[in-house]
Order: structure tokens, then C-alpha cells, then sequence
């Protein structure tokens, strides 16, 4: 029963921790004016929490560079699951504009699997919410998945 | 007790940008604090050599998010310098809108983290609210919330109509009251008092030899402001630096405060001297020569240093930026308080890491 319960909360009110893995902070202050008052993205029961193993939802802005993948993949791995990643902005999906630049991996999804895609430079609050809520479908997806791999195995 | 190392960042609650600072600590007291860097460095000085200095403009946008619209003008500026163009005086004025609308909305998103990092959350709310007046005159005008993207080498790629001039003063005037009504609560609340008076000291003497730069430098009490170069259109308009004298976090905080309404008279005086004609001239030609230049951006002085050989790339882009600069003293103000005093005295720099480490 209590299981039950946590899948349930997990969709109607995701935790979410936000990192900024080298992006040039359009993205990080439009995901965080999705937090106040005119967005208000806790109607929809989301709240942003620092702590990595509380969270079930991670956003990612920026690019990685050679410095912070480790920082990122750490975080992942601290995740409990089932999680969800969302990479939000051009840099965050492909490198956009600073691909060129040399001390730049690429998108997100060099280091860590990435579940939804938000584009934009920078990526609109409305987009970033849109983006979390087609995801949270996907999380309901993910611990199917999972129960059915636990009857499986 | 011994002395126990305590990480702070990269990723932290209070920080929306990853630092780290290796916080040595004796019992609550921080004896030393060590600043490492590199986790937003892109290594965007080097894309000069790949893209040529009109789609540099876009790239130098990108050094910050929340300056973006400072750092392309004071880069092209100095192209426009180097290439002896004469901007028409709207342009100058519009850009000088723009540029302090900026800043109006970064010191709004600075005052609201600061409230947050000593947990006074309703503040942080109220700010924010207040912010989104200015990202909606900021994406009516040039199509965008944060990267208004205005600047090219020449004017400026967008005008703005008499009836977008009439919307921008009633939107400012809306926001100037609603900073009146939040100045009680911001200057004088024993809460925010409590956790900001004293803390985080920063003489007038240390400010001038560590080389701080923009309202930690005046809440230092030295009047240096870059905007007295008269850079732009502010040969015309009427401006003091605004200026405190006790250098500690609440200093700090009134400065900013200070300075929004600052900003919003300024643009008042901008519209209302705002002339008709051009808005950009052709440009012709490449850049050759070398040049500094230097603005006010939100959190101090940001210096371009361009250097150009008469190709289509640059040879070297140099970006100093006043965080850079306000990192000594941060470094300067952290031994000597409580540990859960560190996220204030930390955010009271306003540290720009994606412009710090470019």
C-alpha cells in the first residue's frame, strides 16, 4: 500500500532539483521564474528541493564541459528510481552556440540518458512547464516498466 | 575543536550557478575560505577564431544570460570605435533603455535570491512578481524574455514606437510602486536587519586594494561607477552614483534597491529625450586596430579588450567581468563569520559564475 502511495505522489507532486551544468543562466532564471507567482509551477504539486536523493525529477541546463560531467553523472547516480532527466535549452540538447568552443562535451545526453527535450535559447517558463509535465506521462510509463521487470525477474 | 573541511558547491540549494568553496571551519566559524572554479567555463574567447565578428555578437550574448544586452554593447562599441562609425543618437538612447531595463531586472532577480538565501521566501516571491513586468517589455520589444538580442555593429536592430514608449513608462511607474511598497520590508524589517547588518564587512580600504568592482565597491563607499565614462547616451542624462558606507551585507542590498529606482528614472529620462531619425547606419569594411572598452554592467565594470587585423575574425577577444574582480573580496569577507552566514555573504557579491569563468 505504501508503495502505491509513493507511486501516486511521485506524478502528483514531483520533487525536482535543478543543475546548472555550464549554461549561460537565460535558462537557470526562466527555471526558476517558473517557480513564482505569475508561473507557479506548485499548483501543479512541484517543488524544487536541493537534495539529489529526495528529488524525482532532475533539470539540466547548459552544456557539459570537461570539468562538470563528473559533477553531473554524480548526481545522477544519486537519484533514486524511477527518475526522470530534462535537458532544457539549445545547450543543453546539442552544445547550440558554444558547440565549437573547446572545452565543450556536447549535449546532456553524452553523459547521462535524457527522457525529455526542451528546446529553446533560452527555453520559455511555459515550455520548461510543458516539458515537465509531457515527462511526468513518461514517469508513469517507468515504474510500469519497472513493476513489470520486478514480476519478470 | 579541530578545524573540518566543509565543501560548499558545486551544486547547492542556495546557489543557482555551480562554485565551489572549500570552507575551512572552526567549531561555527569559517578561519579560511578557498574559491575553485571551472564548471561553466565553455571557452567562449577562443569561438572568435571560428566565428567572424558579427556572429560574435550572438556569442558574447551569451557570456551571461542576464546582462546579455550589456555585454553586445559594449562589444560593439568597440568594433564601432574600431570602424569609425557614428552611431545615430536614438540608437544610443534606445540602447541605453534596454541596458537599464537589464539591469532593473537583474538587481529584481538579485534581490529576491538574497531574500531567499536567508529564507524569506514571500520576498523572493513578491520580487519576482515584479521582475516579470520587465521580461514582458523586454519580449513585446525585441521578441525575447532574457536574450533581447538588440545590438549590431552600427545601432541597434529594433525601434520602438510611440506606443510601446507610452506602455514602457506606465509598466516602469507600476514597478516603481511596487518597489515603494516593498522598501519597508527590504530596508527596514528586523528579520532582514538581523541577518544582514554586519555581516560580511568589507572596508573602504580593502574594497580600493582587492579591486572590487560595482555595488560591493560602493556599498564600500567609493562613488566609482563606469556609467561616468558617459559611454552611450549618458553625456546627456542626469545620474549620480548611488553610494553607502558601511560595506556589509545590508550595505549591499541597499545599493541594488537604490539603484533599480535609479535605473527607472534614467529610462524616463531617456524616453523622454528620445529624438526621431535612424536607428542603425550601413556598416562597411572589417575592424582593424586594438581597443578597451569598458561599461557598468549590474554587478560592476565589464572591460572588452578587441583586438582585429582586418579580416573577418578577430585575433583576440579579451572579456574581464566584474565578478571576477568581486571574487578577492568575497574571498576577504568570508573568514571570520558563521557558517550559516556563508550563503548570504556569498550572494551578496551577486556572483555571475557563467560570466566569471565565460
Amino acid at each position: 500500500m505504501l508503495k502505491k502511495l509513493i507511486e501516486k505522489s511521485q506524478i502528483k507532486s514531483p520533487w525536482i532539483v535543478h543543475y546548472d551544468c555550464g549554461s549561460c543562466n537565460g535558462c537557470d532564471i526562466e527555471t526558476l521564474a517558473c517557480l513564482t507567482p505569475l508561473y507557479d509551477v506548485e499548483r501543479f504539486g512541484v517543488l524544487n528541493i536541493g537534495n539529489p536523493k529526495h528529488a524525482d525529477v532532475l533539470l539540466v541546463t547548459g552544456t557539459v564541459n570537461h570539468r562538470n560531467k563528473k559533477v553531473l553523472k554524480n548526481i545522477y547516480d544519486q537519484m533514486s528510481d524511477p527518475k526522470l532527466i530534462i535537458a532544457i535549452g539549445a545547450c543543453g540538447l546539442s552544445g547550440g552556440i558554444f558547440k565549437e568552443a573547446y572545452n565543450v562535451v556536447g549535449g546532456v545526453d553524452k553523459v547521462i540518458p535524457v527522457d525529455v527535450y526542451v528546446p529553446g535559447c533560452p527555453a520559455k517558463p511555459e515550455a520548461i512547464i510543458d516539458g515537465v509535465v509531457e515527462g511526468l506521462a513518461k514517469l508513469g510509463e517507468l515504474q510500469q516498466q519497472n513493476k513489470t521487470d520486478a514480476i519478470a525477474s | 575543536m579541530s578545524k573540518t573541511i566543509i565543501p560548499f558547491g558545486p551544486q547547492h540549494p542556495v546557489l543557482p550557478e555551480p562554485i565551489h568553496v572549500s570552507l575551512t571551519v572552526e567549531d561555527e566559524i569559517v578561519t579560511e575560505a578557498v574559491p575553485a572554479f571551472g564548471y561553466v567555463h565553455r571557452g567562449l574567447e577562443k569561438l572568435a577564431e571560428k566565428k567572424d565578428f558579427n556572429q560574435m555578437i550572438q556569442v558574447v550574448e551569451r557570456v551571461c544570460g542576464i546582462c546579455s544586452m550589456i555585454h553586445a554593447m559594449c562589444y560593439c562599441e568597440g568594433l564601432e570605435t574600431l570602424m569609425n562609425v557614428e552611431v545615430p543618437r536614438r540608437a544610443k538612447l534606445l540602447r541605453v533603455i534596454w541596458s537599464e531595463l537589464h539591469r532593473i531586472h537583474s538587481h529584481l532577480l538579485w534581490l529576491g535570491l538574497y531574500a531567499d538565501a536567508f529564507g524569506f521566501e514571500s520576498v523572493f516571491m513578491q520580487f519576482w512578481k515584479i521582475r516579470e513586468r520587465i521580461m514582458d517589455i523586454n519580449e513585446a520589444t525585441a521578441g525575447n524574455r532574457v536574450i533581447v538580442s538588440v545590438n549590431q555593429v552600427g545601432g541597434v536592430r529594433r525601434d520602438l514606437s510611440p506606443s510601446q514608449l507610452k506602455w514602457i513608462l506606465d509598466e516602469i511607474t507600476v514597478v516603481e510602486k511596487e518597489m515603494k511598497s516593498m522598501e519597508s520590508t527590504m530596508l527596514n524589517d528586523y528579520t532582514v536587519k538581523k541577518r544582514t547588518v554586519g555581516i560580511g564587512v568589507l572596508t573602504r580600504e580593502m574594497a580600493y586594494e582587492l579591486g572590487a568592482s560595482g555595488p560591493v565597491l560602493r556599498a564600500s563607499g567609493i562613488a566609482q561607477d563606469m556609467r561616468q565614462l558617459k559611454y552611450e547616451a549618458f553625456d546627456e542624462l542626469d545620474f549620480e552614483p548611488v553610494v553607502e558606507q558601511d560595506g556589509d551585507c545590508y550595505a549591499r542590498g541597499v545599493i541594488r534597491f537604490r539603484e533599480t529606482m535609479q535605473s527607472i528614472d534614467i529610462v524616463r529620462q531617456a524616453i523622454s529625450r528620445l529624438p526621431q531619425g535612424d536607428t542603425f547606419v550601413k556598416v562597411k569594411g572589417k575592424p582593424e586596430g586594438e581597443i578597451v572598452t569598458r561599461v557598468e554592467q549590474p554587478r560592476g565594470e565589464c572591460l572588452y579588450y578587441i583586438k582585429a587585423n582586418k579580416t573577418k575574425f578577430l585575433d583576440r577577444l579579451r572579456i574581464r567581468t566584474p565578478t571576477f574582480a568581486n571574487i578577492p573580496p568575497l574571498a576577504a569577507m568570508l573568514p571570520g563569520i558563521e557558517l550559516a552566514d556563508v550563503p548570504v555573504v556569498i550572494l551578496s557579491i551577486d556572483p555571475c559564475i557563467s560570466c566569471t569563468e565565460r
